[in-house]
């Protein structure tokens, strides 16, 4: 079923009779040409593109819980291509571009909002690096403006420009930058991967991955065993949890992430902003509710929730910021389990057993990448060879000092 | 206007009045009540629209689970919004106006939406407004964000302020209801050091709001005798207006006090609100249960409400919320609201009974087997149409209409750590599942023990079993004597009849129909419900809507409740104003100030100071005439080389590294080695992180046999201490190797310039002549008979000494040097003059330590030494690490000296195709270099190495500017060293 | 979190900084072991979901290096002990 504008107001008119499931629940078959192993937006990504840009092919998604239910529904939505390293950023502005057309090419309004992204400057050597960072990108094919501090304050007077421990002094702005409405993205992913034939399983989790002379065969799973002669793991959080079932031991820790919404307040915030003298990033929905962020909590953990000092912080940095959110209030906090992997950066690589792929490590970054690291992971597991823009996220760039290490800090994940 | 729906009794001070504003008009109230109460007894009930289909709306509550009655409380910066009514206390001269309303809150022009409500489906817009794609932007979104939002911020910096602080008790109770009092009268008998921390301003909880007896007394009665047992406990620590909002590890729960929203402003020196960070043995969850509606056509207008909040209104505030009310219930609960309400003369129109059989209510209009069917009013309920047993409709005027759908255990801080509730049949409601946080238990209603004996005996029973938990000794007294009604409820969550819209989420208007919708389109795990239809994310998080809309997918689906799901809350369990979580750190007390001990000495001269992380350095000193910063950093430099300049380098990192093995454990540090180095000398180190990456330089001197002293740079002072001791006790433990951080304690003043000798000579006890303290010198000395520090290093190029003495002397210090350097004409110079000598000098500091380099690429290479092993020796030389054709460290200077340059900039060969392909690498840091007469720069160049001599182009996008540069050695001045061994 | 540290007693988790697994602690000897050993030693994980044992720093406090036994799944802590004892343990020394 087509979605459209005449749609909405036809059904409006006939009592909405008409809508269909936006999916379907099929049972898993015996076997699937290829499985992708996580329902996120990754993995339901990756279908997508696998079924409609590389192959005709039985293709299923096995989701351990509700499709959409990982960090695709638990992140604070921006998209950007504003990297500094040569090994990401054409793949995040090949996938800003993919972004720029989504809602057309799945027929679903995931609300890709191109509102712009400040990153906020307040020294000397930090204008030096995004005046670096802003030429690589330009030279990636992306947009970028050094912005004054003037311009800055014209765009959101109510920053504290008077009082502040760190002075704002300008800004890295990418205006393509934006946010999207995070859970649509699952959902259009989902319904134009089922509408192409693949199999969305939910409630199926893989406790198991049978692999016979270096070739994986297939998932043992809570619903059975399901034959496969490719399967793919996209399963950000629980990488090493998945990809322990066929006897890897990741350059990846799990660690929570806090994020964090306001009560709908009337629009106050244009696009998308981050403070880096303290921990936070913010942007406004259309709902209204401030959307914001800090730091991971910075230990190991699977809980999907965290503790207080972030919270703490988060709402330190911005209020030093913004001393106009006092009486804003936080409406919800909630935690995604992150990949952090070693330098900071993914991994879209095959595995040292034939047939098994990896796609993982994304950090707090993922979102962004969704359509590309699904375009990029169908394209290895169609073709056998990486995307063009995904060659340097390979496994063995650690054995040979290949690290693609955006903030420079090493082989320490809660850096990242 | 009078209070025209005041009624007898009510915990409310009728001695007093106060005059407050809603929407400009004047009301009056008393102390006691709330802005909700203080309205509904003007007889004001339309006090909001909604979020999206602007419904008129007043309070269907009586506490935080509000969902409607939001209103901008006070005005101008300190404009609150989205305040709920019914939890805001009455103060006198309170402002409050409506909200997401326009022209006004009766005639609202957004009220079309609800005209349109046939289009405006749960997620209608994910079907639609996709093309043209950028009509997104510029055409639906604007529109649509105009339309959203609830509130309004006034933009203006918050004026009040927010503290900070920490409680520790053996028993943190949560909830001062019935099982809260109990429980903390139990602990607290016991000697236990008990926190009873309660949202509302007066304890009680239910009790304020019921007609039950307590141990023979009016149950608020009773509530205030315990409370004032407890007051006199010098164990218990009693919180009022206190909202226990997060539970997070290890005992340790959030709080807000609001200590001052019940006054027009704080009082001097008062906060408004204190966020308390509790850390508690073991705590107790008595937070009580929030009734749930039943959905029926137009169940949304005001006047219609729960009727547990109908009956508090009554029995609290002495408000009667109609003047001809009637409930529609399908539990006994909602037959005390017609009680209560008869019993305070309110003329009670029917009570419209779902269940069939049972005892009828006397002297009331008792209708059983019936349901309301719809209801019909503008902006307040007029009157319900009902569906009679005998399946004849009747409409029943009335203004106010009391709905009890049963009663929902809050759950909500057991779930916090994600841990599921349970579905209990026999109260049709969720409760506490197993797996919540460790140490939290829950009494009374929050457990599903709904009567108040249940509360009493369990909240006794709880405390009991968490002192024993602890170790203490509590005894078990004898219950007052309270009302243990069952729980007879058949469930109903909602009217089938009817083709209009039945609300379950009343801010976010989330009705029946939506979610039959999410169902059709297969959103129907709950999850799925929630996000699709936004159930539950309104700002009272689902605390009344969201049971009942998994009850309504439960019937969709055929499956059982529990076996749908439910979602689970998340922290804080009400809205917490940010300004509350930020405390005192905000503005210029965001970060603490570290500053340096010559910074009043500076601020005295009218230095210039810069951020340098927490510390404020001088960035430059500019003297009299000078208009321009260039000027006073060009003087700055030039007076140092020429003569002698004085800069504050306490900021360094300093560690006293001292034990028999100290020289063996630089060298596993340093990648470079150091237990060869003579005693008295200093050298230059290099740090790698154990990736092969360049972590820290700096120059370490060696003092004695065992004992040397290192410098970091400023920025990782303390991360290269933290990571010394993860070397001494995790990696070699059996190391003598002792270390302390001294950057406090030594200040430290790097004198540099063809004077610095005759200066520091002045003023130093020992000779420090060339030959007696040569190039690299290191020692202990004496200032005029003060022990200090003198090292023969230099950053900028110059004959140059760091002299350190104890930090207290720092200020006589700076003013010592100053005057012994009078007559060299010596300056000091900042952080400016300091980055343009060791550019001029090719030293890498921030730009090129971005932890992103290798030894190699800042030509540092060889200092990595292989004959030892040491952090990062082996990774370093991986491939990837050591390409011919990798970054190199350059100089960079423009063809025209008068051509400007900028850091961040992009090499490019000349001719070459601005792409790609054709990045070279970029500038690290520049500057303006007085004695090249050009601006000077350094870079990291592929193969720069090989690249000295060539012309390039420095591109900046940014600043649209393209500009021919030689590259050239990183040592633009004098190369050979000669000057710094003068 | 609350950190039992065994000579200073329950701290604040906030007064420690974090580092990762606690096999960092044994780390290979630079001149008999090469990159392929160092690899693993400094980028790969066991990751676990459940017991983790762990390196804080007690930064804000006696500096020590602490082994935190801690369950990455309910948070919970089953253990604390001095590094440098777990160190000595595990065979290390100069």
């Amino acid at each position: 079923m087509r979605y459209s504008g005449f749609r909405v107001i036809a059904e409006a008119l006939t009592g909405h009779k008409g809508w269909k499931p936006v999916w379907r629940d099929p049972a898993p078959q015996a076997e699937y040409d290829y499985i992708i192993v996580g329902g996120g937006g990754h993995g339901l990504a990756t279908a997508y593109y696998l079924a409609k840009e590389f192959k005709q092919a039985r293709i299923a998604v096995l989701e351990k819980g509700y499709l959409g239910g990982g960090n695709v529904g638990r992140n604070t939505t921006i998209i950007r291509s504003n990297y500094l390293l040569d090994g990401n950023e054409p793949f995040y502005e090949f996938s800003l571009k993919l972004w720029e057309g989504l809602e057309q090419d799945f027929n679903y309004n995931a609300m890709v909002s191109q509102r712009g992204i400040i990153n906020l400057i307040h020294t000397d050597a930090q204008r030096d690096a995004f005046t670096r960072r802003g030429n690589g990108m330009i030279l990636n094919g992306a947009d970028a403006e050094l912005l004054n501090r003037d311009q800055v304050r014209a765009m959101y007077p109510f920053l504290n420009f008077d009082n502040a421990r760190f002075p704002i002094k300008g800004a890295l702005m990418q205006r393509r930058g934006g946010t999207v409405r995070h859970d649509a993205v699952a959902w259009g992913y989902a319904r134009g991967a089922d509408m192409r034939g693949v199999d969305l399983i939910q409630n199926c989790e893989v406790t198991g991955m049978r692999i016979e002379n270096g070739r994986i065969r297939g998932v043992e799973t809570s619903r059975g065993f399901i034959g496969a002669k490719k399967v793919g793991v996209a399963v950000a959080g629980s990488s090493s949890k998945v990809m322990a079932h066929a006897g890897m031991r990741l350059p990846i820790e799990s660690h929570v992430l806090q994020a964090f919404v306001s009560e709908g307040l009337k629009p106050f915030i244009a696009g998308v902003m981050t403070f880096g003298a303290g921990h936070f990033y913010v942007s406004q929905s259309d709902k209204g509710g401030l959307v914001f962020g800090g730091d991971i909590d910075g230990y190991n953990s699977y809980a999907q929730r965290g503790n207080l000092p972030v919270i703490e912080d988060v709402a330190e940095g911005g209020m030093a910021l913004m001393p106009a959110i006092g009486r804003a209030r936080l409406l919800r906090t909630w935690g995604g389990i992150m990949d952090m992997s070693m330098d900071g950066s993914p991994i879209i690589d095959k595995t040292h057993v034939e047939g098994l792929y990896f796609n993982g490590g994304w950090c707090y970054g993922g979102f962004k990448a969704t359509p590309a690291s699904g375009w990029c992971f169908a394209h290895l597991l169609a073709k056998d060879e990486p995307h063009k823009t995904a060659t340097a996220y390979r496994f063995d760039r650690f054995l040979k000092g290949l690290m693609i290490d955006e903030k420079g800090q090493g082989a320490q994940p809660n850096l990242h | 206007m009078s209070q025209s729906n005041r009624i007898s009794g009510g915990q409310i001070d009728r001695s007093k009045t106060f005059r407050f504003t809603f929407d400009g008009h004047t009301y009056t109230g008393h102390p006691g009540d709330t802005l909700a109460s203080a309205l509904l007894a003007n007889g004001v009930r339309l006090m909001g629209r909604s979020f999206k289909y602007h419904r008129p709306r007043g309070p269907i509550s009586a506490g935080s689970e509000e969902p409607n009655a939001l209103v901008h409380l006070r005005s101008g910066a300190r404009q609150e919004p989205n305040t709920r009514a019914t939890v805001a206390e009455l103060f006198d001269g309170l402002e409050a106006t409506s909200q997401n309303a326009w022209p006004s809150l009766k005639l609202d022009a957004m009220a079309i939406n609800d005209r349109l409500n046939s289009f405006f489906t749960a997620g209608f817009y994910y079907k639609t407004f996709m093309w043209p794609a950028a009509f997104w932007e510029k055409v639906y979104e604007p529109i649509i964000r105009r339309a959203a939002g609830l509130g309004a911020l006034s933009k203006e910096e918050d004026p009040d302020e927010y503290d900070k602080g920490f409680l520790h008790c053996d028993l943190l109770v949560i909830g001062a209801g019935p099982a809260g009092l109990m429980a903390a009268l139990t602990a607290g008998r016991a000697g236990a050091r008990v926190v009873l921390a309660d949202e509302d301003f007066r304890m009680g909880g239910r009790l304020n709001a019921e007609t039950h007896e307590v141990g023979g007394q009016a149950g608020a009665d009773w509530a205030a005798g315990v409370v004032a047992e407890l007051a006199a406990m010098s164990n218990v620590r009693l919180m009022t207006r206190t909202t226990i909002v997060g539970a997070f590890d290890h005992g340790i729960y959030s709080a807000v006090e609001r200590v001052s929203d019940h006054l027009a402003v704080p009082m001097a020196g008062k906060p408004r609100q204190t966020l308390w960070r509790i850390y508690s043995k073991r705590a107790i969850l008595a937070g009580g249960a929030t009734e749930r509606p039943i959905a029926f056509e137009n169940n949304d207008r005001p006047g219609i409400m729960l009727a547990g909040a109908l009956r508090a209104y009554a029995n609290r505030w002495g408000v009667a919320a109609g003047d001809r009310v009637a409930v529609f219930t399908n539990n006994d609960d909602g037959l005390r609201t017609a009680k209560d309400l008869q019993a305070k003369g309110v003329d009670v129109a029917a009570v419209i009974d779902s269940r069939e059989g049972g005892d009828l209510l006397p002297g009331i209009r008792h209708l059983q087997g019936t349901q309301v069917i719809d209801s019909s009013g503008g902006l307040g309920l007029k009157s319900v149409t009902v569906r009679l047993a005998n399946g004849k409709t009747e409409t029943i005027s009335c203004t106010a209409l009391g709905v009890s759908g049963g009663w929902n255990p809050n759950v909500n801080i057991t779930s916090h750590h994600r841990s599921r509730p349970e579905w209990r049949e026999d109260i049709a409601a969720f409760v506490p599942g197993t797996g919540g946080p460790a140490g939290l238990t829950a009494a009374g209603a929050a457990n599903g023990a709904l009567s108040t004996h249940g509360a009493l005996l369990t909240g006794q029973a709880q405390a009991i079993a968490a002192l024993t938990d602890l170790g203490l000794t509590a005894k078990a007294a004898n219950l007052p004597k309270a009302e243990d009604a069952p729980i007879a409820i058949s469930p109903l969550w909602y009217v089938h009849e009817g083709k209009g819209r039945a609300w379950i989420d009343q801010q976010n208007d989330v009705t029946v129909k939506d979610v039959k919708l999410a169902h059709k389109e297969n959103f129907t795990s709950v999850e799925h419900l929630k996000r699709y239809t936004t159930l539950g994310m309104a700002t009272d998080q689902g605390k009344t809507g969201n049971v009942l809309g998994i009850a309504v997918m439960a019937e969709l689906t055929g499956q059982s409740i529990p076996a749908t799901g439910t979602t689970i809350y998340r922290p804080p369990y009400t809205p917490v104003a940010m300004g509350t979580l930020a405390g005192r750190s905000r503005g210029k007390e965001f970060k603490p100030f570290r500053l340096t001990p010559s910074h009043k000495w500076a601020a005295e001269q009218g230095a210039i100071f810069v951020e340098v992380g927490n510390w404020l350095r001088t960035q430059w000193v500019p003297k009299p005439g000078e208009t321009t910063w260039r000027e006073s950093v060009d003087r700055e430099v030039l007076a140092t080389r020429r003569l002698v300049g004085i800069c504050d380098v306490t900021t360094l990192g300093k560690i006293d590294i001292q034990g028999t093995d100290a020289g063996a454990f630089l060298d596993k540090v340093y990648a470079n080695t150091f237990s060869t180095l003579a005693v008295g000398k200093c050298r230059y180190g290099l740090m790698l992180r154990e990736d092969g990456m360049v972590f820290d330089d700096g120059t370490t001197a060696r003092m004695g046999e065992h004992e040397f002293v290192m410098t970091t740079t400023t920025a990782n002072a303390v991360t290269v201490f933290r990571h010394l001791e993860y070397c001494r006790q995790c990696l070699w433990p059996d190391m003598d190797v002792q270390i302390i951080s001294t950057t406090e304690a030594w200040a430290q003043f790097s004198v540099a310039g063809p004077n610095a000798r005759k200066l520091l000579q002045k003023i130093v006890d020992q000779d420090i002549s060339d030959a007696a303290f040569p190039y690299m010198g290191a020692g202990n000395i004496t200032v005029q008979g003060l022990r200090g520090r003198l090292f023969r290093i230099s950053f900028s190029g110059e004959l140059a000494y760091e002299i350190a003495v104890p930090t207290r002397y720092g200020d006589a210090m700076i003013r010592k040097l100053m005057e012994a350097g009078a007559e060299f004409d010596a300056i000091v110079y900042g952080t400016e003059a300091l980055g343009v000598m060791r550019i001029e000098k090719g030293h890498v500091a921030g730009g090129e330590l971005n932890g992103q380099s290798t030894a190699l690429n800042m030509g540092l290479g060889k200092m990595v030494s292989k004959k030892k092993d040491s952090i990062g020796m082996v990774l370093s030389q991986r491939e990837g690490m050591n390409q011919p054709d990798g970054y190199r460290l350059v100089g960079v200077k423009p063809v025209d000296p008068k051509a400007t340059i900028s850091a961040g900039s992009h090499f490019m060969e000349i001719g070459a195709p601005v792409e790609l392909a054709s990045d070279g690498g970029w500038l690290t840091s520049k500057v303006y270099s007085p004695h090249l007469g050009s601006d000077i720069a350094l870079g990291y160049l592929k193969a720069g190495d090989q690249k000295i001599g060539r012309r390039m182009r420095a591109v900046n996008f940014l600043t649209k500017t393209d500009t021919e540069v030689e590259i050239v050695s990183p040592h633009f001045f004098d190369p050979e060293g000669e000057r710094l061994r003068g | 979190m609350i950190i039992n540290h065994p000579i200073l007693g329950p701290r604040d988790a906030q007064e420690f900084v974090y580092l990762g697994d606690a096999n960092l602690i044994n780390r290979p000897d630079g001149m008999t072991a090469g990159i392929e050993v160092f690899h693993d030693y400094l980028y790969n994980r066991d990751n676990p979901a459940g017991e983790h044992r762990e390196l804080w720093y007690h930064e804000q406090g006696d500096r020590s290096w602490l082994v935190v036994t801690r369950n990455t799944v309910t948070h919970e802590i089953l253990k604390v002990e001095m590094a440098r004892d777990v160190a000595k343990a595990q065979g290390r020394s100069k």
